[in-house]
C-alpha cells in the first residue's frame, strides 16, 4: 500500500475510535499529528529486530491504528480502547505480544528506556535500530536531556529519535509556554546528526530517515507537524489535545477526510 | 554465593554495608550472575566500585549525575535481558528517581536492583540533603517492590544475594559508613520477607531494622540485666513484612529504626497490629518527623532519641 493511502486510512480510523470511545474522550491533537510519522515508519522504514519506544504515550491513536494496520493489533482490541480492563487504553501498557515496548503516560520517561534498549543491543552487536517518539512538549523534561546526554556519550547510533514538533501543549504554544527552539541546534550541540524535515510528507520523512550517516553518534528527526492535522476544526485548536468526538464532529470530521 | 565465615565477617564489618557490596560482593558475583551490569550517577569511587570496573569495564556504565536517567536506562536493558544493578545515594535515588523506580520498578517491574547507600544518618556533615529519613516508606507504597534494609555487612550480602536472584524490582537500604557494627558473626540462612529472631524473651519484643539492630541487642543486654525477658527480632524485610512475628498480645513491642517514625519499620507493625487486631503497647522508635541539627551519626541518634541510652529510658517510661 501506498503510504499516503496507509496515512489516509489510519486517520479516518483514529477518527472513528475517538468517536467509539464517546464521552471518555481521547487525545486528539497530539494523535493526529503523528500519523505520518508512524505511518512511515511502519510501513517503509523499520525492518526485523527494530524496536518503537513511543514516549509520548497520548498519541496513541496513531500508534493503535499503526499496529492495527500491520496486525499487531486485532479488532477486538481496538474495540476494548478506553474500556473497563481494556487492553489499550489512553496511554499504552507494555505487551510485547502486541509489539507495545513500554508503558508511557508519564513524560520524559521513555527515551532513557529507549538508550537502555539501544545499549542492549551494542551489547549484542545486534545491527538492529531503536526508534523513539517523543512529543516537543515533552522535551520540557529535563530527563529527556540527561537521556540525550547519554545516547551521545555512549554512541548510540542506533537510536533515531523522532520529535513529533507540533508547536502546542496543554497550555498553549510550546514556543509560550517552555521554548525549545532552536531544537535543531540543540540537539546537534549534544552531539546528535539531525534532520528537520515536514512531518506530514512521507516522501520527506523517509528521505530522512534512510539519509542518516553511518557515524557512530545518535540521530534525530525532527519532524515539524500540525496539532489535530487533517481535520479543520482540530488542527492548531489547544482544546483539541484531549477531546470528545460526538456524532456531528464525527460527521464534519469524516466529510473532510474521505 | 560469597563464603562468609567468622573471619570474613569481621573484615566486611570493616568495610560497612557498602563498601562491602561493590568493593567485595559485586565483583566477586559477576561470574555467578553474568546478566549483573552496574550503574551509578557518579558514585563509582565512593561506592568502591573500582575492583568491578577495572575487571568488567564493559558491564559498568556511569551514568554521570542524573539519576532519572540512570533509572530509564536500567530498563531499557532489563527489558533485553539483563540485571543491573543501580545505585547512588539513597536519599537521591529514592527521591530524585522516585517517580522513575515507580514507573519502571514497581508499574512495569523491571528486573532492577535498586541499592541506595549512605541512608539514615551515615553522611554526617554533609547534611540534611544528604540524610534520608523517608526512603522505606516512600518505597513501601510502590506497589511491587520489596524492601530489603539488612541489619549489617554480612546481612548486606545475603540480601544482595537474594536480591540478585530476585527477577522483579527489589530496593536495597544499606546504612553507615566503615566499621559497621556486627549482628552476624557467621554465615546464616537469609529469605526474603522471613523475619529472624535473634533473641527470644517474654515481656519486650524489639523489632529492628537496619544498623538499630545492633543497637536493639545492646538494649536487650542491659534490659536483661534489669530482669526483663527481652526478644530481638532483625526485620531485614520492610515489605513484605513478616506478619508472623508480630503476634503476642501481652508485652510491649517496640520498633527501632533510622529512618522517619512515620511510614517505615513503625507504620508497617502498627498496620500489622491492627490488623491482626493485637492490643499491646506500641513504642515506636525512629527519626521524629523533623530535620535535625547537623552532626556526627552518634549526636544525631542522641537527638533523634535512638541511642541506647534514649531507647532504655524511652522503654522503662512505657513498662
Amino acid at each position: 500500500m501506498e503510504i499516503k493511502e496507509l496515512s489516509k486510512k489510519m486517520r479516518i480510523h483514529a477518527i472513528e475510535m475517538a468517536h467509539n470511545a464517546g464521552k471518555k474522550g481521547a487525545h486528539l491533537g497530539g494523535g493526529l499529528s503523528a500519523i505520518e510519522i508512524f505511518s512511515t515508519l511502519y510501513g517503509a522504514i523499520l525492518k526485523e529486530g527494530d524496536q518503537v519506544v513511543v514516549s509520548k504515550g497520548h498519541c496513541v491513536l496513531a500508534y493503535y491504528t499503526a499496529l492495527y494496520e500491520f496486525g499487531f493489533l486485532t479488532d477486538g482490541d481496538i474495540q476494548s480502547f478506553e474500556t473497563n480492563g481494556g487492553l489499550l487504553h489512553g496511554h499504552p501498557t507494555r505487551n510485547k505480544a502486541k509489539n507495545i515496548e513500554f508503558s508511557a503516560g508519564s513524560l520524559g520517561m521513555g527515551l532513557s528506556f529507549a538508550v537502555g534498549i539501544a545499549l542492549a543491543k551494542l551489547r549484542k552487536n545486534d545491527q538492529s535500530k531503536v526508534y523513539c517518539i517523543v512529543g516537543d512538549g515533552e522535551c520540557n523534561e529535563g530527563s529527556i536531556w540527561e537521556a540525550v546526554m547519554s545516547a551521545s556519550k555512549y554512541k548510540l547510533s542506533n537510536l533515531i529519535i523522532i520529535v513529533d514538533k507540533n508547536g502546542l501543549q496543554y497550555d498553549g504554544p510550546t514556543e509560550q509556554i517552555m521554548n525549545l527552539d532552536p531544537l535543531t541546534a540543540r540537539f546537534e550541540a549534544f552531539g546528535f546528526e539531525a534532520r528537520d524535515v515536514n512531518g506530514h510528507d512521507e516522501q520527506e520523512l523517509h528521505n530522512a530517515f534512510i539519509s542518516f550517516s553511518k557515524k557512530s553518534m545518535p540521530k534525530v528527526l525532527i519532524a515539524n507537524t500540525i496539532k489535530g492535522k487533517g481535520v479543520s476544526f482540530i488542527e492548531n485548536k489547544p482544546k483539541w489535545h484531549f477531546g470528545i468526538v460526538d456524532d456531528v464532529f464525527y460527521q464534519k470530521a469524516m466529510e473532510e477526510l474521505r | 554465593m560469597i563464603e562468609i565465615n567468622s573471619i570474613k565477617a569481621r573484615t566486611f564489618s570493616k568495610l560497612g554495608q557498602r563498601g562491602t557490596i561493590f568493593a567485595i560482593a559485586t565483583p566477586e558475583l559477576a561470574e555467578q550472575f553474568p546478566e549483573m551490569l552496574v550503574l551509578t550517577a557518579d558514585l563509582a569511587l565512593l561506592s568502591g566500585l573500582d575492583r568491578f570496573i577495572q575487571k568488567y569495564p564493559d558491564r559498568f556504565y556511569n551514568m554521570g549525575i542524573s539519576e532519572q536517567n540512570m533509572v530509564g536506562v536500567a530498563a531499557g536493558l532489563a527489558a533485553e535481558g539483563w540485571k543491573p544493578v543501580v545505585t547512588t545515594y539513597s536519599s537521591f535515588l529514592s527521591m530524585r528517581s522516585c517517580e522513575q523506580i515507580r514507573h519502571f520498578g514497581g508499574y512495569m517491574k523491571s528486573n532492577i536492583l535498586f541499592v541506595g547507600s549512605g541512608a539514615g544518618f551515615s553522611m554526617t556533615y554533609s547534611g540534611n540533603t544528604h540524610y534520608t529519613v523517608e526512603d522505606l516508606a516512600i518505597m513501601r507504597a510502590i506497589p511491587n517492590m520489596i524492601v530489603l534494609s539488612p541489619s549489617d555487612a554480612v546481612c548486606a550480602i545475603k540480601a544482595y544475594e537474594a536480591a540478585l536472584k530476585y527477577e522483579n524490582p527489589v530496593y536495597i537500604r544499606l546504612s553507615g559508613g566503615l566499621n559497621c557494627p556486627m549482628v552476624y558473626k557467621d554465615d546464616f540462612d537469609f529469605e526474603i520477607g522471613k523475619a529472624i529472631t535473634l533473641e527470644k524473651g517474654a515481656d519486650i519484643q524489639l523489632i529492628a531494622t537496619g544498623l538499630m539492630v545492633s543497637t536493639a541487642l545492646k538494649v536487650a543486654e542491659l534490659l536483661k540485666k534489669e530482669g526483663h525477658s527481652v526478644e530481638v527480632i532483625d526485620m531485614h524485610t520492610i515489605k513484605p513484612i513478616d506478619k508472623s512475628v508480630i503476634a503476642s498480645k501481652d508485652r510491649l513491642i517496640v520498633t527501632i529504626e533510622e529512618h522517619n517514625v512515620f511510614g517505615g519499620l513503625g507504620g508497617a507493625v502498627s498496620e500489622v497490629m491492627t490488623e491482626k487486631g493485637i492490643c499491646t503497647p506500641l513504642l515506636r522508635l525512629g527519626i521524629p518527623d523533623t530535620f535535625l541539627k547537623v552532626g556526627d551519626v552518634e549526636y544525631l541518634l542522641d537527638q533523634a532519641g535512638l541511642s541506647v541510652e534514649k531507647i532504655i529510658s524511652a522503654i522503662q517510661n512505657r513498662l
